[in-house]
């Protein structure tokens, strides 16, 4: 089998590089192997669902058949990819060998898992797939004597998007982080406490500087047990500390990987010359430096990759990319400064938000955070920021 | 009056309600709101929405 352009991965990084690529060029031809069943969903809806009064079911968008017939592609569902041949330009999968022009993985990632001790370990659940999130959906809606109590690992912000939306869905939360504030990676400390604040007064419960080191059933719940000793109850543990980049197979098949799969600024794996050409996009990519597992940056890549695969070369930009925390108790929207900036945060603190700017040394901002009423500025502020690649 | 949905996270634009909080006042038509705007909620460009059927 010839699959002409060769997606591997049907996440928005995979279906996205398909639908971009299809309006350029009515005509190429495109094989996307998923290893799940195969439609689309968008991913950032998962930690909103409850709010949004969604099911599992009317989360998946588009179904395997009519998303292929939409896009004019194949779509192989349930299927293993497991190795990469450049030097013949082949893939093996679990149901044969396809052989390729342009070969993209667009992999994902992988939720971080703790090594938690305790008979309850394994049942700590995480959710980066749809099906993961049935899984949830389900432990939620089992059987109990009142209100079902979830404890969430990780305060960044799927931990917190989760949180809030299980307020919403009148779950008692609470949420542990070795950290000493909420959304560490994203936010200064007076944004954080105004953040937290907001979020207490929606009904979420924060642990900082504590972590979960051992998880123990019990007859109806699990019993968690902190680095301080002291123990806590839930009846779902729900793990959210990040995400890594799933590089084995690129790894295995002597690709170079750094934190992501390494490409270059066409999105390419730099391979030998006279090899057809592998790319990457998405959660499991790593360019110039940056993995960035979000919506902008992958829509950014699509578009970049789709133009190249179409037949004009194209480099890859990052203008500057807010990050929307879905957060309805607090509205909040990061734009980091770009990576390794040297800078310091001044905030604005008022009733109804916090503005504050991430400042470099000639007084220039460099990123910015709003929450709350301001949070209406994003985009105003985010064309003023310094691209990032 | 139609509506847009966002095909990456599901955001509708209605003309009828217009996006007020991001300076696009209720009934304006969807080619008349500008290409800068992007999705409130996940902040794609206007080319990521689809016409919804009704």
């Amino acid at each position: 089998m010839n699959a002409g352009v060769l997606i591997v991965g049907s996440g928005m990084a995979g279906v996205s590089l398909a639908r971009e690529l299809r309006k350029l060029d009515a005509n190429i031809g495109i094989t996307l192997i998923s290893a799940d069943a195969g439609g689309f969903y968008s991913k950032p809806n998962l930690s909103n669902a409850l709010a949004a009064g969604k099911s599992v079911e009317q989360l998946m968008m588009t179904q395997r058949d009519a998303l292929a017939a939409q896009l004019k592609m194949q779509i192989h569902s349930d299927v293993q990819v497991t190795a990469i041949d450049a030097q013949s330009a082949t893939v093996a999968t679990s149901i044969g060998d396809f052989e390729y022009q342009h070969l993209v993985l667009a992999l994902g990632a992988r939720p971080i898992r703790l090594s938690l001790a305790g008979d309850g370990a394994e049942d700590v659940l995480s959710v980066n797939h749809l099906d993961h999130y049935a899984e949830f959906r389900r432990a939620l809606g089992g059987k109990s004597d009142g209100k079902k109590r979830v404890a969430i690992l990780g305060a960044g912000l799927i931990g917190c998007e989760f949180a809030n939306d299980l307020r919403h869905g009148g779950f008692e939360v609470e949420v542990f982080d070795l950290a000493p504030q909420a959304l560490g990676r994203l936010l200064p400390t007076h944004a954080a406490a105004f953040f937290q604040q907001r979020m207490e007064n929606a009904g979420v419960k924060f642990h900082f500087n504590t972590g979960i080191a051992h998880v123990e059933k019990s007859a109806h719940h699990y019993r968690l047990t902190d680095n301080h000793g002291a123990s806590h109850n839930a009846d779902i543990v729900l793990s959210a500390i990040g995400l890594i980049p799933e590089t084995a197979l690129a790894k295995a098949s002597g690709l170079p990987v750094n934190r992501g799969i390494v490409v270059n600024g066409h999105l390419q794996v730099n391979a030998g010359k006279d090899q057809a050409p592998i790319y990457a996009l998405g959660d499991c990519t790593e360019v110039g430096g940056l993995n960035l597992p979000f919506i902008l940056p992958i829509m950014a890549q699509a578009r970049a990759m789709a133009k190249t695969l179409a037949g004009t070369l194209t480099e890859l930009h990052y203008a500057a990319m807010p990050i929307v925390v879905k957060t309805p108790a607090c509205p909040t929207v990061v734009c980091p400064p770009p990576q390794g900036s040297n800078g310091v945060w001044q905030e604005e603190v008022g009733a109804d938000g916090v503005r504050a700017f991430f400042v470099g040394a000639d007084a220039k901002p460099l990123g910015f955070a709003l929450l709350g009423s301001a949070t209406t500025e994003r985009q105003a502020l985010a064309a003023q920021m310094p691209a990032w690649l | 009056m139609k509506t847009y949905v966002c095909i990456v996270c599901g955001y509708v634009y209605s003309e009828a309600d217009g996006d007020p909080e991001h300076g696009i006042a209720a009934g304006t038509a969807w080619s008349d709101v500008p290409e800068s705007w992007a999705c409130p909620d996940c902040g794609v460009a206007k080319a990521d929405f689809e016409m919804q059927e009704i």
